[in-house]
């Protein structure tokens, strides 16, 4: 499944996708992020499903936008923790 | 306004209508007696603006309310299972598993468990329109919702806005009640129109409030007005779905399924055929719900 965990406000589109079916529960994602905006679990939009996947924090998906902001520097922007630590490359920013 | 603050007189005049009010309704399959069910199962939806129960036998629904939320999501969770029983002599302690659902999920008294409102919506719309259903778009009262489903009505790719509640049902009641045109009135009025105008350039319900105040002053007939948001509002409810694609068949679910202002015009940018169904579009989430409560049961891993 390909969650996208964000919104679209007046000024664009905030999405990260989840590919659930690449990822394995690792959690190298949670401890990669500085700001707490990844987080590991129970699959809860797969209700028969016993694996554990990452998703976007319930308290961040609305704001990542600002959350994930530090990380996105105009210029020379540095590979993002999230999607570089992701061994199975799961993760993906929309913006 | 319902429960709102009544000025001194007020009823002396006239009582003020409430164009943004739809319908709350309540069915029972004429078809099904609960006595010979193996499985009774509940879902109950609890979204931002609409309530539903749906109560499902055997796989198979018995009966549903749909209503408005109130202020207190428990109480309306209580009142919609309430009126999806009424009439039909099936006692609350014969439901086996009761699974809740929505924004408000998890304040569901009864509820043995909760499921989220993409997976519910994708197996309600697979319930609904039939297995042939890949794409579901919900729109609900303060959000919407992209979502495409396998022949099984399991979610493969999700998307959901409710950040901002523009171009959703909320935002349509608000917009009627503005332009003093019944909620039920608006997709028809908004066809009686001698040219398409130009869409409102903002579907925030603030602006494009503050827009459609402008353009009536400016001479603009309520029925143009009408028609220039629903045009603001399917673009922006497809530029959702485009993020995800459209895969044929596609389904609409939620209270704007009704609204033919918006569909109509939607379809048109989209340029395919939605699928039809005979249920009220706004059950898809408390089915959904019902629907897994029963397989759960089935499976036995839904006992209490």
């Amino acid at each position: 499944m390909k969650a996208n965990y964000g919104y679209k406000d007046g000024s664009g589109d905030y999405f990260i996708t989840i590919d659930t079916d690449k990822c394995n529960g690792c959690r190298e994602c949670v401890s990669a992020c500085p700001y707490g905006v990844m987080g590991v679990g129970p699959d809860e939009n797969d209700p028969f499903s016993d694996d554990e996947v990452a998703f976007v924090t319930e308290q961040e998906r609305k704001k990542i936008k600002y959350t994930c902001g530090p990380c996105k520097p105009m210029k020379n922007r540095p590979p993002l923790p999230c999607v570089a630590a992701c061994g199975p490359g799961a993760i993906s920013h929309s913006w | 306004m319902a429960g709102g603050i009544k000025m001194p007189g007020e009823e002396k005049k006239q009582q003020k209508q409430e164009f943004w009010r739809w319908t709350e309704s309540n069915w029972k399959n004429p078809d099904l007696d609960w006595n010979d069910a193996k499985i009774v199962t509940a879902g109950i939806d609890v979204g931002s603006v609409s309530s539903q129960a749906v109560i499902v036998t055997d796989g198979r629904i018995f009966a549903y309310s749909n209503m408005r939320t109130g202020s207190d999501s428990p109480e309306s969770a209580r009142n919609a299972l309430n009126y999806a029983l009424k009439g039909t002599g099936l006692p609350e302690d014969r439901i086996d598993y009761c699974i809740g659902t929505g924004y408000g999920r998890v304040n569901v008294p009864m509820a043995d468990r909760s499921i989220t409102e993409i997976a519910c919506h994708a197996r309600g719309a697979h319930f609904l329109y039939g297995p042939e259903v890949r794409t579901v778009l919900d729109v609900g009262g303060q959000d919407c919702k992209a979502i495409h489903c396998d022949g099984k009505g399991k979610v493969t790719d999700f998307l959901m806005n409710d950040k901002c509640a523009a171009g959703t049902g909320r935002g349509m009641e608000v917009f009627a009640d503005l332009l003093s045109v019944p909620i039920i009135e608006v997709g028809d009025r908004s066809f009686d129109i001698e040219k398409e105008p130009e869409p409102v350039s903002s579907t925030c319900v603030v602006y494009a409030k503050t827009e459609a105040t402008g353009l009536l002053r400016s001479g603009w007939k309520v029925n143009e007005v009408l028609a220039a948001y629903c045009s603001a509002m399917a673009e922006r409810i497809y530029s959702l779905i485009e993020r995800i694609g459209v895969e044929e068949r596609f389904a609409i679910t939620g209270g704007m399924a009704k609204n033919k202002g918006v569909i109509d015009r939607l379809m048109k940018i989209m340029n395919i055929e939605p699928m039809k169904t005979e249920w009220d579009t706004q059950i898809a989430g408390a089915a959904g719900a019902a629907l897994f409560a029963n397989t759960l049961v089935a499976k036995g891993k839904g006992r209490k």
